[in-house]
């Protein structure tokens, strides 16, 4: 566990690992895949000297429903992966939304569809914003954009699916978990929930009376009674909107990227300005809840708006749906299989602008 | 009671409600068998139970613990993230042939070779019951379904899987044993055997395993007479009953009944 105010220099990887730990994370449960096998090597190796659990799964699917298990007792689980792993996940996933259990999933993403590469992508930004799993389930992603934000989102990330009695996943991507950076440690002081009554955790009845936690709802109206209370909270996750805004005031043009591409358009944008071109970025933090209001109101006021993302274009569907009384956006995409740089983005932005080079 | 002692009532932890089951199923005969045991080993407070999917699914309806519902196939995983997040807890799983031999092996053989300390209910009515009647990987040879209606040939679909076997081979398994429930010296075989499989990991020896042989005469299409009988005709001359581990007494016995 982690002291105050320490700073290190670690990777993506391990900083997620102990953000998880210092949040009180109880229980892992790991599968080994590139480019996320720090998590469960590191987990593997601190859970059980603290006196927590670790368990290597026989598959991501066990993983999964593991973490089902763990968050059912109300105890701080999670399981991490990358995209081939995550989708083994989603069964339990939406068995977790329906039931209504608070669960942290890692998402560290390489490239698709299928076994694609192990390098960076941005494309599972569907599979996590618009469900991946079956059935009208929404679970709140975090997509941190730096090795510090990967260790303070994963610590949220707890925060959040206990308050909300729902699944949270972390978005990053090779980028993130695999680059080192200095990290400010938080204090440990996070329970793990072993002992406590939530009022719905499973922890033998004791004399109190038996609890059922389930997703199956048979009779006549109780699953349209169930969707519709998950749609409430659903829509009541707007209050955890997150975002980073950099230079949109006077901006003419507004780069809208997420997650390490957001992080590597800032640079493009810092460049820009130096000789003069009015650009600012708008980097969603919270790919769910989306930050919908904030691209409107930008939007309201006269920016003009590129997406730029790695993948062939998700994200933007988002951003054009918030901003569509007012404007439309460009996209770039730099497809998976290289790294972008700043320089890479500088062309579309200026063709965004109408600057003619 | 006049003049006599009470020889049958209701176990506690048994909620005192009718069940779904059809007329015939032999799945209310092995819950009762498990809330008995929960009873007389004073469990219900710190029991959890793992719901699967199937007709098994409403166990927790029947059983007044804490329960919680797991994906088809993937009870032993749920209970083994329960059982990793409270230790304390005395944790089961119920399921049936489908769910735990078929679409469940992984999570079954690998939560029993890990040696998780939770005990396996495991009902084999050699048929998918809730789904309407369906090949299952523990349907006999020849025995029709609405996907092998000419009769499971062992050429195509295998051979029925002897579970029970495969779990007594894992290393951590403690106790493993096959029992019915078509007699009334059966069931009593069947009570020890379930109580066993809820000491064993309790005892903190490995997992316990109980595979109950049972009927489903809706899907057999037979009477519940009829239905019962072949249990002791086409199942258990191929699925021996017996206990093939069990590490609590350090001595495995192949081939016999259960001692009475």
């Amino acid at each position: 566990m982690s002291t105050t105010g320490e700073r290190v220099l670690i990777k993506g990887n391990e900083a997620i690992c102990r953000g998880a730990v210092d949040a009180g994370c109880q229980c892992f449960f790991g599968y080994p895949i590139t480019p996320q096998n720090d998590i469960p090597e590191y987990m593997s190796k601190v859970l059980p000297s603290l006196g927590r659990a670790f368990v290597q799964a026989e598959s991501e699917v066990a993983a999964a429903n593991m973490l089902l298990g763990a968050a059912a007792c109300g105890v701080r689980a999670m399981t991490s992966s990358s995209s081939p792993g995550i989708s083994l996940k989603q069964e339990a996933i939406s068995y977790m939304a329906g039931t209504e259990l608070p669960a942290v999933i890692v998402n560290i993403s390489r490239g698709g569809p299928g076994l694609g590469d192990i390098g960076p992508s941005q494309g599972d930004y569907f599979q996590a914003v618009k469900g991946g799993g079956h059935g009208d389930y929404r679970q709140l992603v975090l997509a941190p954009g730096t090795v510090q934000e990967a260790y303070d989102l994963i610590r949220k990330a707890f925060d959040l699916a206990f308050a909300y009695r729902n699944p949270v996943m972390v978005l990053g991507d090779a980028i993130i978990g695999q680059m080192m950076e200095p990290v400010t440690l938080g204090s440990a002081t996070t329970p793990t929930n072993v002992d406590q009554d939530l009022g719905w955790n499973l922890q033998g009845k004791g004399q109190r009376h038996p609890r059922l936690l389930k997703s199956l709802h048979l009779t006549d109206g109780a699953l349209a009674g169930h969707n519709i209370r998950l749609r409430d909270k659903y829509e009541s996750m707007e209050r955890d909107v997150l975002f980073d805004n950099f230079l949109v005031d006077d901006a003419e043009l507004i780069v809208v990227a997420f997650g390490s591409i957001g992080r590597i358009a800032k640079s493009t944008i810092r460049a820009l300005r130096a000789s003069g071109k009015k650009v600012g970025l708008h980097r969603p933090i919270s790919l769910f809840p989306f930050p919908s209001q904030e691209l409107d109101r930008l939007a309201a006021s006269g920016k003009r708006f590129l997406t730029i993302e790695h993948n062939l274009g998700q994200m933007v569907e988002d951003v054009r749906l918030a901003i569509r009384k007012h404007a439309d956006s460009d996209f770039y995409g730099h497809l998976p299989g290289n790294l972008p740089t700043p320089e890479d983005f500088e062309q579309p932005i200026l063709a965004a602008l109408g600057v003619r080079t | 009671m006049k003049n006599g002692k009470e020889a049958f009532t209701l176990p506690g932890v048994l909620a005192d409600i009718p069940t779904h089951y059809c007329p015939g199923c032999q799945h209310g005969v092995a819950q009762r068998l498990v809330a008995e045991c929960l009873d007389e080993l004073a469990l219900s407070e710190k029991a959890i139970c793992i719901g699967s999917i199937g007709c098994s699914v409403f166990i927790y309806n029947y059983l007044l613990v804490d329960s919680v519902e797991a994906p088809h196939g993937r009870a032993p995983a749920v209970a083994t993230g329960v059982k990793r997040a409270r230790p304390e807890a005395a944790v089961f799983t119920y399921q049936g042939d489908g769910d735990l031999a078929s679409i469940g092996m992984a999570e079954t053989m690998h939560c029993a070779n890990r040696g998780e300390r939770v005990t396996i209910i495991f009902v084999n009515n050699t048929v998918y019951g809730m789904t309407g009647g369906q090949m299952a990987p523990t349907t006999m040879v020849g025995q029709r379904t609405t996907t092998c209606p000419g009769g499971r040939c062992a050429d195509n679909e295998g051979q029925p899987i002897k579970m029970t076997e495969i779990i007594a081979s894992l290393g951590g398994s403690a106790y493993a044993a096959r029992v019915a429930v078509d007699s009334v010296k059966h069931v009593r075989a069947a009570k020890k055997a379930v109580r066993k499989a809820f000491e064993a990991p309790l005892n903190n020896l490995g997992l316990g395993f109980v595979e109950i042989l049972a009927t489903c005469p809706t899907n057999w299409k037979m009477t519940p007479v009829q239905a019962n009988e072949r249990i002791a005709a086409e199942l258990i001359p191929y699925f021996p009953l017996g206990t093939f581990k069990d590490v609590t007494e350090l001595e495995t016995i192949e081939g016999p009944e259960v001692a009475e």
